[in-house]
């Protein structure tokens, strides 16, 4: 089994807030991160798939077919928006990073040809936050 | 010592924006600002490299106390502008376009009145890990 990885990167507007809570709570739980009117980050994901190097190709997957996929499945539409409100696949959901990478593999995952299985996706909110996920199983 | 020295001090905040000329209707400012016009925002992870340049002190050594240049970049630009949206939360751009020239340009301004006459002052701000401006030049 070998794992492959495509960076890419978006940045966004978001905050984090729970609906079900007022204001005052979700500012002692979320601090400036509840920020009203919203703050931001430039995002740098991590997409990895494994599989077997296929004989004729020698690729896990072409790499160039795995970064179309991310644009256009993830990039399209997340990068120079707001994670809250422009974002259909985090509706519902508080956009902490935990639940974006969990949201991006859910778009990904039904895209990935036979024989290429997700493995993990990485995804840095800073320089020096980022989560990993790696499916329910 | 009487030969000039450099001192450079990094420090970090992230910010929801977007750019945007209100004397320009909906279609101007997308056709000149593209997807950064977005009106929900977007946002980014702004690092900054504040660089002081003049001879040490010769009691100390220092051209100035990094401790201090530290503190004053927490206090007069960290404390305005972390986690807030620059166009709605910051009195510095609610009338000026929030480019990241206009925002180091601001910082510049921000700061030079609490640094010594003698040293000089130059900011360099990334607004992504590949955008990046510096001022004065």
């Amino acid at each position: 089994m070998v794992y492959l990885t495509r960076l890419e990167h978006f940045n966004a507007a978001h905050k984090l807030y729970n609906p079900g809570w007022d204001a005052d709570k979700n500012e002692q739980v979320f601090g400036k991160c509840a920020n009203e009117n919203w703050h931001g980050h430039n995002y740098e994901l991590f997409v990895t798939v494994k599989g077997q190097p296929k004989p004729d190709t020698g690729f896990v997957f072409d790499v160039k077919q795995l970064s179309l996929l991310i644009k256009q499945h993830v990039i399209e539409k997340v990068d120079h928006m707001n994670l809250n409100m422009d974002v259909e696949f985090m509706k519902g959901r508080i956009c902490s990073t935990e639940n974006l990478a969990i949201g991006i593999w859910n778009e990904l995952i039904t895209h990935l040809p036979d024989g290429v299985k997700m493995h993990c996706i990485k995804l840095y909110e800073t320089p020096r936050i980022y989560v990993e996920y790696f499916g329910e199983d | 010592m009487s030969k000039k020295v450099a001192v450079f001090r990094r420090e970090h905040f992230n910010a929801a924006h977007r750019l945007f000329n209100p004397g320009w209707d909906d279609a101007t400012n997308e056709k000149v600002f593209g997807k950064c016009a977005r009106p929900h925002y977007h946002g980014h992870n702004y690092e900054l490299e504040v660089k002081v340049t003049g001879k040490p002190d010769k009691r100390t050594g220092y051209v100035m106390d990094m401790k201090s240049l530290g503190d004053l970049v927490k206090r007069e630009i960290h404390s305005r502008f972390d986690h807030k949206n620059l166009n709605l939360d910051t009195k510095e751009f609610k009338n000026l376009n929030p480019t990241a020239e206009n925002i180091v340009v601001v910082i510049y301004d921000l700061l030079r009145p609490h640094i010594d006459k003698k040293m000089d002052l130059q900011i360099r701000l990334y607004e992504t890990p590949r955008n990046f401006v510096e001022y004065p030049v």
